[in-house]
C-alpha cells in the first residue's frame, strides 16, 4: 500500500518540478511568442540569485521567494529592453538573439561568479510515508506549483492588468487604439515570465547542482512541455506537465530511468502529430 | 575627434598587443632554441569545465616549471590549450589541428572516456602521441597511448573490500549512462561478487536527468545495504542532493567512483556530503611532505585563484606531463617512436601523490591509490595502498607481445 503512495508523490513531484520550470516559458514563448532560449539560464540566475544572497545571510526562504524572482525579472526587463523589443513577430531572430544571450550568460556567470558555488541543501528534512521516506521539500514543491497555477490564473483571469496583457498579445493595434501603451505591457509581461523563471530556478536550487550550465539541463524539457500544452498557456502547460511528468515518473518506476525518459519524449512527438496544435488545441480550447 | 578616437585605440591595441607578447618572446629568447610544442586538449568552458579547469591549471604550473629549470633538451615546452567547449567535435578538431598544423610531440588531454575515444584514433593516425591522465574504466590496449589515471583495479577494487564488511553486501549501482558508467558499474559487480557480494540492481541515467525522486524510491524499495554511485556531470550532483533530502543519508551509506573528481564536494553542503566513501589514486588533502611542498608552490604561483584539486584527474595531469618529460629527456629526443620506447623501460615520477611508474605491458601506471571520505567541503583520508597495478588492463591487453593492438577491452562479467 505504502508503495502506491510513495510512487503517487514521486509523480506529483515530478508534475510540479516540470510544472514549475515550463511556467516562465510558457508566458513568454506560449504568450508572447518568443522563442527564449535563454529560458534555462533564467533559471539558472534565480538559482545563483538564492544562493548568493542566502550565503549573504539572508533568510533561504527570502532569498528563494523575494528576491529570486525580483533579481531575475529586473534582468528580464533589461534583457527586453535591450534586445527582444526590436524583435517582436521575428520568431526566428528571438531564437538566434536568445540563444546568443544564453551563451552570454553563461560565460558572464562563469566569469564573475567562477564555475564553482557552494549552495544550500534543501530546508524542512524528510517525512515518511509508510516504509518509505520522502523529502518534504518535494511536498513544498507540490503546493508552490498549485500556488504558481492559481496565482497566475487569477492575475490573468480577474485584473485588469491581465486582461490588458491578454488583449494586447491578441492584437496588439487594437489594443494600442483603446489608450493602451502595448510596448509597455510586451515589457511588463516579459519581466514577469522572467520573474517567474528567477522563482522557478530558486526553488529546484536546493534539489539540483547549481553550475552555470545547469539550464541546458531544463530547457529542452520546458519547450517540449509548452509546445505540447499549445495555444491556452495556462491549462497547456499544466496539462502537458501533468502528462508528461506522469508518463516519465511512471515509465522510470516499471522500467528504467533512460527509458522514462524515452517513453516522455515518445509520448510528446506522438500527441504532437495527432494534435499538431497541442492539447489545448483540441481540448480546453476556451480556456486560459 | 572620430580619427584620433580610432589612432588612439590602435595605438592602445599595439601597445596591449605589444604588452602581452614581450614576456613569451623574452622567455623563448631566453632559453634559445625553437620550442617543443605541447598540446593539451580540455574542457574549458560548458559542463565539464569544472574538471577541466584545474587541469589546465596543473598542466600550465608543470609547463612552467618544467620551463623554468630550462627546458626540455635545451628547448623550451611550448604549451598550446585548446578548449573543447565540453563538445565532442570539437575534440576531433582540435587533435587534428594539434596533429597536423602543431605538430605537437604530445598530446595530453580529454576529460570523459567518450571524449578520449573521440581523439585517440585520430591521433594514432597521425602518430602524435598521445597522454590521457584520467581516472577511467581500464581496458584501452594503444602503444600510442599512455593512460595515466586510476582504473577499477585500482579504486573500485579497493572501494569495495572496505564498504562491504563495515555496511553489508546488497549493493545498488546508480550510474552515468555511457561508456565509463556502463563498463565501470561491470567492474563493481565483479569486485562485489568476488567479496561475496551481490548487486541488486543497476540503473543508468542520462547526463541531463535531474529529477532522481523515483531512482530513490527504487532504491528504497530495494532496500540495498550501501550505494555506490558512478554518477557523472553538474546535472548528477542533483542526486547527492535529494538523496540527503529524502533523508536517506543517515539510512543508507554510499559509496562513489566519480564524487569528488569535478566539484561536488564544494556544490554540496557538508550534510549532505559528508560520509561519502571514495578511492582515487590522490586527494589534495592527502598528508605527505612532496604534496606539501606541491601544493604550497602552487598556491603560491596561482594566488589567489588556484582550484581545488579535489581527486586525482587535475594531479595525474601533473603527473603524466612529467611522466612524459622525463621519457624525453631519457630518449634524448621528441621522436614518437624512441620517447615510447624510452616511457616503456618503465619511467617513475616521485609526484605529490607518491610513486608513478609506467607499467610497459599495457601502458597504464603503476601507482599508490587512497581511500577517503568526503568532510566539510573537502576529504579525509582513510587508508592508503602503496604500488597497485593495473591488473585490470594486465589481464587481457600486452602491448610486449602484441604491440600493434589497439582497442579498447570490455569486461566480460560471469554472472
Amino acid at each position: 500500500m505504502d508503495i502506491f503512495l510513495a510512487v503517487g508523490f514521486q509523480v506529483l513531484s515530478g508534475i510540479a518540478t516540470l510544472f514549475i520550470t515550463s511556467l516562465g516559458l510558457a508566458i513568454i514563448f506560449g504568450m508572447m511568442r518568443v522563442i527564449n532560449l535563454a529560458h534555462g539560464e533564467f533559471l539558472m540566475l534565480g538559482a545563483y540569485a538564492a544562493i548568493l544572497s542566502a550565503r549573504a545571510g539572508l533568510n533561504i526562504w527570502l532569498a528563494m521567494l523575494v528576491v529570486a524572482p525580483l533579481v531575475v525579472g529586473v534582468i528580464g526587463l533589461i534583457v527586453e529592453r535591450l534586445i527582444i523589443r526590436r524583435l517582436y513577430g521575428r520568431m526566428i531572430d528571438t531564437m538566434l538573439a536568445t540563444w546568443g544571450l544564453s551563451l552570454a550568460l553563461i560565460g558572464a556567470v562563469t566569469m564573475i561568479f567562477g564555475n564553482t558555488v557552494a549552495g544550500f541543501s534543501a530546508p524542512l528534512g524528510s517525512f515518511a510515508i509508510g516504509g518509505f521516506t520522502a523529502s518534504a521539500y518535494a511536498l513544498f514543491l507540490i503546493f508552490a506549483a498549485i500556488f504558481m497555477l492559481f496565482g497566475v490564473w487569477i492575475v490573468l483571469r480577474f485584473t485588469s492588468a491581465g486582461l490588458i496583457a491578454r488583449g494586447t498579445m491578441q492584437n496588439a493595434e487594437m489594443a494600442a487604439a483603446l489608450g493602451v501603451a502595448p510596448e509597455r505591457v510586451y515589457a511588463v509581461t516579459f519581466a514577469a515570465g522572467s520573474a517567474l523563471s528567477g522563482l522557478a530556478g530558486a526553488l529546484i536550487a536546493p534539489f539540483s547542482g547549481v553550475v552555470p550550465t545547469m539550464g541546458t539541463s531544463y530547457i529542452a524539457k520546458a519547450f517540449i512541455t509548452v509546445i505540447t500544452g499549445g495555444a491556452a498557456m495556462l491549462a497547456g502547460t499544466f496539462s502537458a506537465s501533468f502528462l508528461l511528468g506522469a508518463v516519465s515518473t511512471f515509465g522510470t518506476f516499471a522500467t528504467t530511468p533512460v527509458f522514462g525518459e524515452v517513453m516522455m519524449l515518445a509520448v510528446a512527438i506522438v500527441l504532437l502529430r495527432l494534435l499538431p496544435q497541442g492539447i489545448t488545441g483540441r481540448f480546453f480550447r476556451r480556456a486560459l | 575627434m572620430s580619427i584620433k578616437r580610432r589612432a588612439a585605440l590602435k595605438g592602445l591595441a599595439g601597445g596591449l598587443v605589444g604588452g602581452l607578447a614581450a614576456p613569451l618572446v623574452l622567455r623563448h629568447a631566453a632559453l634559445g632554441a625553437d620550442p617543443i610544442k605541447v598540446v593539451g586538449i580540455h574542457d574549458a568552458s560548458g559542463g565539464l569545465d569544472i574538471y577541466g579547469k584545474p587541469m589546465i591549471a596543473c598542466l600550465d604550473f608543470a609547463v612552467d616549471e618544467v620551463n623554468a629549470s630550462g627546458g626540455l633538451l635545451g628547448r623550451p615546452v611550448e604549451l598550446i590549450n585548446y578548449d573543447p567547449q565540453s563538445n565532442i567535435q570539437l575534440y576531433t578538431q582540435f587533435a587534428t589541428q594539434a596533429a597536423t598544423k602543431d605538430h605537437a610531440a604530445v598530446v595530453q588531454g580529454g576529460i570523459t572516456s567518450a571524449s578520449r575515444e573521440a581523439i585517440r584514433p585520430i591521433l594514432d593516425r597521425y602518430r602524435t602521441l598521445y597522454f590521457y591522465n584520467t581516472q577511467y574504466e581500464g581496458g584501452v590496449c594503444d602503444r600510442n597511448c599512455f593512460c595515466t589515471g586510476s582504473t577499477p583495479a585500482q579504486n573500485v577494487q579497493k572501494l569495495m573490500p572496505y564498504i562491504m564488511p563495515k555496511w553489508g553486501k546488497k549493493i545498488y549501482v546508480v550510474a552515468a549512462d555511457y561508456n565509463y558508467g556502463q563498463i565501470t558499474s561491470k567492474w563493481i559487480t565483479k569486485y562485489a561478487h568476488d567479496g561475496g557480494g551481490e548487486v541488486v540492481a543497476v540503473d543508468f541515467f542520462p547526463l541531463d536527468v535531474t529529477d532522481f525522486g523515483p531512482a530513490i524510491q527504487k532504491i528504497q524499495q530495494a532496500k540495498p545495504d550501501v550505494v555506490i554511485s558512478a554518477l557523472v556531470g553538474g546535472a548528477h550532483v542533483s542526486f547527492y542532493r535529494q538523496w540527503a533530502a529524502a533523508g536517506m543519508k543517515t539510512r543508507i551509506p554510499m559509496a562513489s567512483t566519480t564524487f569528488g573528481g569535478g566539484n561536488e564536494t564544494l556544490i554540496l553542503s557538508p550534510e549532505e556530503a559528508n560520509g561519502i566513501v571514495c578511492a582515487y589514486s590522490y586527494f589534495q588533502e592527502v598528508d605527505t611532505p612532496a604534496n606539501k611542498a606541491f601544493l604550497e608552490k602552487f598556491h603560491a604561483k596561482m594566488a589567489p585563484n588556484a582550484p581545488y584539486l579535489g581527486a586525482e584527474l587535475a594531479m595525474r595531469t601533473y603527473v603524466g606531463f612529467n611522466l612524459w618529460a622525463e621519457g624525453v629527456r631519457k630518449a634524448n629526443t621528441i621522436e614518437r617512436m624512441k620517447v615510447i620506447e624510452a616511457l616503456e623501460t618503465g619511467i617513475e615520477n616521485d609526484g605529490p601523490p607518491g610513486k608513478t611508474i609506467i607499467d610497459p605491458k599495457t601502458n597504464h601506471v603503476t601507482l599508490n591509490v587512497y581511500l577517503a571520505e568526503a568532510h566539510d567541503r573537502g576529504f579525509k583520508v582513510l587508508q592508503s595502498f602503496p604500488d597497485q597495478p593495473p591488473s585490470d588492463t594486465q589481464m587481457v591487453c600486452n602491448l610486449q607481445k602484441n604491440p600493434n593492438e589497439n582497442k579498447q577491452y570490455i569486461i566480460d562479467i560471469k554472472t
